[in-house]
């Protein structure tokens, strides 16, 4: 390739390229086709009701992966084996999808699926994600699978009726924003402080119309799951996607699973992956510079992602209007320490952190320690798969022994539309990836933090610096 | 659905930056397979309380809905999830356009294919509406203008291909399903 003609381009405009069934005009935006759609219960049925009253059926019922997540209760079934969910509507929500898949031919993983969970756990668990690919899915936090190199992004519903049609999307060509990570993370930080400090410098919506590239030696010593939790939250600072060239750590994770090609079919597809990634000389039209070795544990104080600081700083004093918006409904004053706060519940699971890293990370620091008397701890694996993982290492044991809830996979808190949700006037703690008002429950105050940080929370009742506890324990 | 492509209203201000889609219409309405009628949920914890009755300090109780069409918000409106039911609420609710200094993304995308303009304006021009509740504006989606007396017009960015669909009633569907044959091409490529 040293003297090919060709100009150097970046990951993301390689996958652009490969997926253009036509190219933009002055006049129409650009045909993207789509490799992957995933399917969940909340964005799909208008979607496939606009098909029906157009006597349309799904183009690719091959390239549709379906799953139940949001609408679910994490509550396991009674003795009948019957799922109790929160409403009524919730299972009609539920019934809806059932009956959608069946008809046009989906694989739809229900409550009887060994694979079963949140739409961004299961599509990667399954190895139906992979490098190159285009995926898309009705929910925000779709960029979860950049992390394989892939192009990923969430749409509307009325997209997802557009790709349901013809597997392509109508797509303007987004900006390129590279985001270079370079060090060694300390100890007691993880992918998912990293991912809150960058959300803190590029800002809330200083990713908007934007595709991210993550790269540098932090990214590259990451495990997949890390990697995922980095990419998830790209739409909290406005970007749609985020992506990772796909390398060794990226193949070795998916080969062997269930949808993940095999044989000769394997090295092939090996051979290809390899080619996914920015060339030198390549440039982003946005480059923002991280130094991984000053990152602490990080916390959000605020009411969105991008109000965030190291968690024994102070929270900012708020010399404007949104800062003290978000100080009054938090109830915090600017100045003083988020760190020794009263938490009352802590949420450890959603697409950003429920993974078996995460699950592992959690219960080596709860590990012969009791959860704090008045606080409630949920701990919810993000799918089937990664549940029965967890028993089999005895993680829920852990968990269970310390005092917190170990529930059905689901996402369950993260939006809290399944009936798990907080009081109001409550702090939680969560691993989840929106501290957006009341998105917890009404009035419920969020702290986004990492595993660590929500485990050692959970043991002192307060906000907790997860060093604090491992040096003492460890 | 076809679009006069004209809006001519006075304006209504939310002056808050980051407006994200649980405000719009919080998670616990998203049970529903309709997306009708979704204006009752239209930023309901800023109109109710926990018990459902009216918030003394609701910021859009003043709203006049038969003359005040266009919401006027503070920078970064609609960020957070991918629901379309957040343009749906605003529709129903009875706003035909959101000024704003930026969009999210995907709710910029989401507002275009209901018909729920996103007239995204220089932060002098919002600021100034932002001053000035319940004036006077002109939204053309040919010129892709916004007219606001007093203060002059301005161009805002429209992509040409949303705007020829909304003013001529063609659907994004119908483009897509026309080019058929280049999809099959490219599938068996």
């Amino acid at each position: 390739m040293s003297e090919s003609s060709q100009p150097s381009t970046t990951l993301f405009e390689k996958v652009w390229q490969r997926h253009l069934v036509r190219n933009e005009t002055a006049e129409t935006p650009a045909i993207l086709y789509i490799d992957l759609q995933l399917l969940h219960e909340v964005t799909s049925p208008q979607a496939f009701d606009e098909l029906k009253r157009r006597g349309l059926k799904v183009r690719r019922p091959d390239r549709c992966l379906a799953t139940i997540d949001h609408s679910t209760p994490t509550t396991p079934p009674d003795a009948g084996g019957v799922y109790h969910y929160h409403t009524p509507q919730a299972q009609a929500q539920v019934d809806m999808l059932h009956t959608n898949c069946a008809e046009q031919g989906i694989e739809l993983h229900g409550w009887d699926s060994p694979h079963r969970g949140i739409v961004h756990v299961m599509g990667p668990e399954m190895g139906a994600t992979q490098p190159g690919m285009t995926i898309v899915c009705g929910d925000s936090h779709t960029a979860t699978h950049g992390a394989f190199g892939a192009l990923a992004f969430g749409i509307g519903t009325t997209e997802v009726g557009h790709v349901l049609a013809t597997q392509c999307l109508l797509q303007a060509r987004p900006k390129t924003l590279g985001i270079r990570i370079e060090g060694k993370l300390q100890s007691g930080v993880t992918a998912k402080d990293v991912i809150l400090h960058v959300i803190g410098q590029v800002g809330v919506g200083g990713g908007t119309g934007s595709v991210i590239e993550y790269f540098g030696s932090t990214i590259r010593s990451m495990d997949m799951e890390s990697r995922m939790t980095v990419c998830n939250m790209s739409i909290e600072c406005g970007a749609r996607a985020g992506m990772i060239a796909p390398d060794e750590i990226t193949f070795n994770y998916l080969r062997g699973r269930p949808l993940a090609p095999r044989g000769e079919d394997w090295a092939a597809a090996v051979e290809d992956w390899k080619t996914l990634k920015t060339d030198p000389g390549a440039s982003y039209d946005r480059l923002v510079e991280i130094d991984a070795t000053n990152i602490e544990p990080s916390v959000t104080w605020g009411t969105n992602p991008g109000m965030v600081i190291a968690i024994n700083d102070a929270i900012p004093a708020g010399n404007d209007d949104a800062s003290r918006d978000a100080l009054d409904y938090m109830q915090f004053k600017g100045g003083t320490g988020l760190a020794g706060q009263p938490v009352d519940v802590v949420f450890i699971g959603s697409c950003t952190n429920s993974r078996m890293r995460d699950l592992r990370e959690a219960a080596a620091l709860m590990k012969n320690r009791k959860v704090a008397e008045n606080t409630r701890v949920l701990i919810v694996p993000g799918s089937e798969a990664t549940r029965k993982e967890a028993e089999a290492e005895g993680l829920n044991r852990i968990f269970v022994a310390a005092g917190a809830e170990w529930r059905e996979p689901g996402c369950s808190m993260c939006l809290a539309m399944n009936g798990d949700s907080a009081e109001p006037g409550d702090l939680v703690v969560s691993t989840s990836n929106r501290n957006f008002k009341g998105r917890q429950g009404r009035g419920v105050r969020t702290i986004l933090a990492s595993p660590l940080t929500a485990a050692a929370s959970a043991i002192t009742g307060r906000v907790t610096n997860p060093l604090d506890l491992m040096e003492a324990g460890e | 659905m076809s679009h006069s492509g004209l809006v001519e209203s006075r304006t209504f201000c939310l002056p808050v930056k980051n407006i994200d889609t649980d405000q719009i219409i919080p998670g616990q309405f998203l049970t529903t397979t309709e997306r009708e009628g979704l204006g009752k949920f239209c930023f309901y914890s800023w109109r109710y309380d926990e018990k459902g009755n009216d918030r003394s300090d609701n910021p859009l109780k003043a709203h006049d809905a038969a003359n005040e069409q266009v919401l006027v918000a503070g920078s970064n409106f609609g960020c957070g999830s991918s629901r379309e039911h957040a343009p749906w609420a605003l529709l129903d609710f009875g706003f035909k356009a959101v000024i704003s200094s930026q969009f999210a993304d995907i709710f910029r995308s989401n507002s275009l294919k209901n018909g729920l303009l996103p007239v995204e304006v220089e932060d002098h021009v919002a600021q100034f509406l932002l001053d000035h509740p319940g004036h006077p504006v002109r939204i053309d989606i040919r010129s892709s203008t916004l007219s606001v007396e007093d203060l002059g017009e301005f161009e805002f960015p429209l992509d040409p291909f949303s705007a020829y669909c909304l003013t001529r009633g063609i659907d994004q569907l119908d483009f897509l399903l026309e080019n058929d044959a280049e999809i099959s091409r490219f599938e068996q490529a």
